[in-house]
């Protein structure tokens, strides 16, 4: 979290360690009363970015907490340790020591980086004492398709690397096929192999064909203790949209409503500009309440994200529309 | 601790607001005093009120308050500009549209803000819903205007129009008003409620600077005298209100008998049905938009929650949930739900209703929001443990206050939907196919609107049934609204001496229900040489009673079979050839078999047309689509002309049977010998008991039950021996249509649409779809 500078209480760090998802059986009575009219959910969906703004220095504070909750991610075939090295130190100090100043704020870093199990040891290195979590994509990711055995063997090698996070793909043909004790089975054997790590379930919400769907696969991720779900590996041709944002953000509530535990949502894919994170965070306080405004309980998966939210940045403390190339890459 | 940093810690919605200083500058280089538009100028008040912000209590501007001399003024500019205005022709006229429509999105923002300051509305509803629907309004009309000639070759425009409308949505109400009038052919004076005068104002601006002719639109402001001014002007051919039931009713009865044209839109407490099987987030966010959009000060909002039992407290506790983050605040910030109330005076209104329905027992929710302390605010009121019998379930509250009850069956959802004196719309929610539309088919409203709320469109006709009024606004249907009906009449209707007919004396009676019954007052009188039974006014409300509960089942008989029946009839009127043609005589004299032949085609018209009349379906720019059905309009009483005796008596008639209303009909007091015939015609044609019931005896006397009677929905008066005056004026009471030739005669061989039109109600069912 940001360190805001206090000269009275020096630096305080908002507070609350996120509890784990203990899970509950599965309950099929529940996810098959699960409908969701896509019409209405769209119609709230156009809406809602019309509904909320947040201008001037609200808008600067609410752009330093979208930081705060990116998960900076590279999932690239080329990816190399020289571009993870980057990333990293891009994920460290996402904003210039100018623009922090003037600002007021301390210090600032992303919520995790994202990378391939193939750099997650060079990440937790060039990470080594900034706090900054690794995640790794897991399970056969982008399709998860390949031998179970050696989907939960992937996980235990990235988690023995270092990796703080799993983000598991799921089996789309268990949603497709109406198939939720399958569903069930694996998830809650992904959440188990990652052990302490933190899982993400990734419902690849643009293939499951209907919001319904995503609602009930939502739900069955849930109850088999995921800790976070997330839309989308960014690799389908439909990522993270505010209709998916909806519908997984009422099944979070409803969730936390039956068992009292609050789940993380994380959309990914497709989030390029400042005004979009803005909107996620924005649904995250309307639907769900401010404890997630919080990379406890949000992240935004994303990778050109951050540079969009520096030209912002700049533009409120200089008044001037900035470009691209005054801001370091990541 | 840095601005920035402090907010970082809890990350609360700052302030938005929109910029006013472009609207601030209108106001101010009008020196903050506005006149009326009359002619093409603009003409000073002799006295002005203030406009007032509800949003701060600050005074917008002086409007001024028209005088007499100003309206009699506007209604001869209006005249004078009729001729050419038509003669303009339907592209012109189109052109004109248009570049109204052009002008409007080329100011949108000053229309928008000016909006929100002067009504209180948010900035997001007129910025996003009122102005681009009034743009599209525009475009829409401007194309009907193109095709008019082509489309209408029955009709002609109405002429000089006087409309009146509120402050709930005033510049799109304006927009609902003018641009079917003027597409159509019309002229028009609009009087804006003294609330809201600021929109209808930069609108006359923006129709001078369009090329609008002058006099074509002219705008006068002032209070409820301009309105009654306009109302009973006795030069304005069509009068088109939208406000309130109470205002509607005194309307109604101030136009009596004028041969004014009316469209009334007025009140409503619309049901909002959540199935058990519904996307229940999404009911909950539409109730949003159903009763927390304009602060819930919409005629059609979904103020009325009817819950399955089984999730109503799940339902109830999302609704709470929901209502916790709904914001309320200066509407012009950009991130508020919900702006002002428009006036103090309703404000108390609203306060005083909600506290009555604590005091019968609700219990009351309100969202933990904060008011701004200044201006007219209240906050979004849920009221739970409400019953049909409360107050607040049947009064029609007009600010942010939801009332919920719960249902058991959808055969109950229908019947507490319909447990109202209104019907101006519905929304059912449930994922299930087969309810939506059955529920859709039975709630008695002009909008239905399936899984989702307040959806207008100017391609979709909006208006309602019952005590909301009549007329639609928007679509093909709404057009009619603007058009008169080329009346096709004859030069004169023959009318021989009575001769004495038959030897042996016969008993006529009244035919109720199905049955020959005597007349309860026991009285007769005498025309063609015959007696015939004089029906009071128990016989009046026995038959409306029969009518009324065979009416349901006639309407939801398949329409094949009705019009199987109507050729059924003709088959037995063939049979009786002889009898009827005798029947006719007595008035009619030589030309008796003529007009029974005209009528055996007039049955047949009716006949074949019966399942022809058929809905249609609008293509508003959503994905879904909206149907009409066209609806019979309930129990509907007849006063049948004098002559023809049997062609009258069924032009008059047969179109409503025909489209599932249930008749009483009078019959003609000179030669009632024609319907007294078709009694045992009817008995043996398979016409279900009740639904067509004929009367004779006196017209002044039926017609006044008929026309108080509040079970009657719909009023044909074609009498040629009394005046559409006291029909017309009784017909207040429960605002049923009315439908009058004044005294004209009628060419009965016409088979023009219009008298299927008359005969039906138009419903707009709204189906957005999604897999």
């Amino acid at each position: 979290m940001a360190q805001i500078s206090d000269p009275i209480g020096g630096d305080s760090l908002i507070p609350h360690e996120l509890q784990r998802n203990p899970g509950q059986h599965l309950d099929l009575d529940w996810v098959q009363s699960l409908v969701v009219n896509r019409s209405a959910v769209e119609r709230r969906a156009d809406t809602f970015p019309k509904r909320r703004t947040v201008k001037k220095e609200w808008q600067a504070a609410w752009l330093i907490r979208a930081i705060e909750c990116i998960d900076l991610t590279t999932l690239s075939g080329d990816d190399t340790t020289g571009n993870v090295h980057r990333l990293c130190m891009k994920a460290r100090n996402p904003l210039s020591g100018e623009l922090l100043e003037s600002l007021g704020i301390e210090s600032v870093h992303t919520g995790a980086v994202c990378v391939y199990h193939q750099y997650v040891s060079d990440a937790v290195r060039f990470l080594k004492g900034s706090g900054i979590p690794v995640a790794a994509v897991s399970t056969g990711f982008p399709a998860g398709l390949s031998p179970f055995k050696q989907r939960l063997e992937e996980i235990h090698h990235s988690v023995s690397d270092g990796a703080d996070e799993i983000d598991i793909v799921i089996t789309r043909s268990h949603v497709l096929r109406g198939d939720w004790d399958a569903l069930y089975d694996e998830m809650k054997a992904f959440r188990e192999a990652c052990g302490e790590a933190h899982v993400k379930a990734i419902l690849a919400t643009g293939e499951l064909g209907t919001l319904t769907n995503v609602a009930r696969a939502s739900a069955v991720c849930m109850m088999a203790g995921a800790d976070f779900i997330k839309t989308s590996t960014g690799k389908e041709p439909v990522n993270a949209t505010l209709p998916y944002a909806f519908v997984m953000a009422r099944l979070i509530r409803e969730y936390q409503e039956r068992t009292g535990a609050k789940i993380g949502f994380k959309p990914a894919g497709g989030i390029r500009t400042a005004k979009q994170s803005l909107d996620y965070l924005m649904l995250m306080k309307d639907e769900l309440g401010d404890d997630w405004l919080s990379p406890h309980l949000f992240r935004i998966g994303a990778s050109t994200l951050l540079a969009d939210i520096e030209r912002q940045l700049e533009h409120y403390i200089s008044g001037r529309y900035s470009a691209f190339n005054r801001h370091p890459m990541g | 601790m840095s601005k920035v940093a402090d907010i970082l810690e809890t990350l609360p919605y700052g302030p938005a607001p929109e910029d006013a200083k472009a609207t601030a500058k209108w106001l101010e280089d009008h020196g903050r005093k506005f006149g009326i538009y009359v002619g093409g100028e603009w003409l000073s008040g002799e006295s002005h009120f203030e406009s007032v912000n509800p949003a701060d209590g600050t005074v917008l501007g002086s409007i001024a308050q028209a005088s007499n001399e100003q309206v009699n003024q506007a209604v001869a500019a209006a005249r004078k500009a009729l001729p050419e205005w038509q003669a303009m022709g339907g592209t012109a006229r189109a052109k004109i549209l248009y570049a109204i429509a052009r002008k409007v999105q080329k100011h949108s923002r000053l229309f928008a803000v000016l909006e929100t300051m002067d009504n209180g509305k948010p900035i997001r509803e007129t910025r996003d819903i009122d102005v681009p629907l009034v743009a599209r309004h525009f475009y829409y009309h401007a194309g009907w205007a193109k095709v008019m000639e082509a489309e209408f070759p029955d009709y002609q425009p109405v002429g000089v129009c006087g409309q009146i409308i509120p402050w709930n949505f005033p510049l799109l109400m304006l927009a609902w008003k003018i641009a079917p009038a003027l597409a159509m052919g019309n002229t028009v004076i609009l009087k804006p409620a003294e609330f809201t005068s600021l929109s209808a104002i930069l609108f006359a601006e923006i129709c001078h600077e369009a090329g609008v002719p002058a006099g074509v639109v002219n705008i006068i402001t002032g209070d409820g005298e301009v309105g009654r001014a306009i109302v009973e002007h006795p030069n304005i051919d069509k009068i088109a209100f939208t406000g309130s039931t109470e205002v509607g009713r005194i309307i109604r009865k101030a136009t009596a008998g004028t041969e004014k044209k009316l469209s009334l839109e007025l009140g409503g407490k619309s049901p909002f049905i959540v199935f058990e099987d519904a996307d229940l987030d999404s009911a909950v966010e539409g109730l949003v938009d159903a009763i927390w959009f304009n602060q819930g000060q919409v005629c059609c909002a979904g103020s009325r929650l009817l819950v399955q039992e089984g999730v109503a407290e799940k339902v109830y506790a999302k609704i709470r949930t929901r209502m916790a983050t709904l914001r309320v605040g200066s509407p012009l910030d950009k991130a508020v739900d919900l702006g002002a109330i428009v006036d103090r005076s309703q404000l108390e209104r609203i306060n005083s209703l909600v506290e009555k329905g604590v005091e019968e027992g609700a219990t009351k929710y309100q969202s933990p929001c904060d008011l701004p302390a200044d201006g007219f605010y209240f906050p979004p009121t849920l009221l739970t443990d409400v019953e049909p019998a409360s107050t607040v379930a049947q009064t029609e509250i007009f600010g942010p206050v939801l009332v919920a009850m719960t249902f058991r069956t959808p055969a109950e959802a229908v019947a507490l939907g319909n447990n109202t004196v209104y019907g101006l719309a519905a929304s059912v929610w449930t994922q299930n196919l087969d309810i939506a539309h059955d529920i859709a088919a039975q709630l008695k409203a002009g909008a239905i609107w399936v899984n989702c709320t307040n959806q207008f469109d100017a391609s979709c006709g909006f208006g309602g049934y019952r005590e909301s009024g009549f007329g639609r606004e928007g679509g093909r249907e709404g057009l009619y609204e603007y058009l008169k009906w080329k009346t096709p009449t004859i030069s004169e209707t023959k009318q021989t001496s009575g001769e004495s007919l038959p030897k042996i004396d016969r008993t006529h009676k009244l035919y109720i229900g199905g049955k020959q019954v005597r007349p309860d007052g026991g009285y007769s009188y005498e025309a063609v040489g015959q007696e015939f039974a004089i029906a009071n006014r128990k016989d009046a409300r026995n038959a409306v009673e029969v009518a009324a509960s065979a009416q349901a089942s006639w309407a939801k008989t398949a329409a094949f079979t009705r019009s199987q029946i109507l050729y059924y009839l003709a088959e037995n009127m063939e049979g009786a050839r002889e009898q009827l043609i005798a029947a006719i005589q007595p008035t009619g004299g030589d030309s008796a078999s003529e007009e029974f032949e005209q009528a055996i085609e007039l049955v047949l018209h009716y006949a074949a047309m019966a399942d022809k009349y058929e809905g249609t379906v609008h293509q508003p720019p959503f994905r879904g689509f909206t149907y009409t059905q066209n609806e019979a309009i309930g129990v509907v009483a007849t006063l049948a002309p004098e002559s023809p005796s049997l062609l009258g008596f069924l032009g008059v008639t047969l179109p409503l049977i025909a489209m599932g209303n249930a008749v009483v009909a009078v019959a003609s007091e000179s030669n009632p010998l024609p319907a007294v015939e078709l009694m045992r015609i009817i008995e043996a044609s398979d016409v279900p008991a009740g639904v067509w019931n004929i009367l004779t005896g006196h017209h002044a006397e039926l017609e006044k039950t008929l026309a108080d009677h509040l079970g009657v929905d719909g009023l044909w008066h074609f009498s040629t021996v009394t005046s559409a005056s006291t029909v017309q004026e009784l017909s207040a009471g429960n605002l049923k249509q009315t439908w009058s030739s004044y005294g004209k005669n009628i060419d009965f061989t016409s088979t023009s649409v219009e008298f299927l039109r008359r005969a039906t109600q138009v419903k707009n069912i709204w189906v957005p779809y999604g897999s």
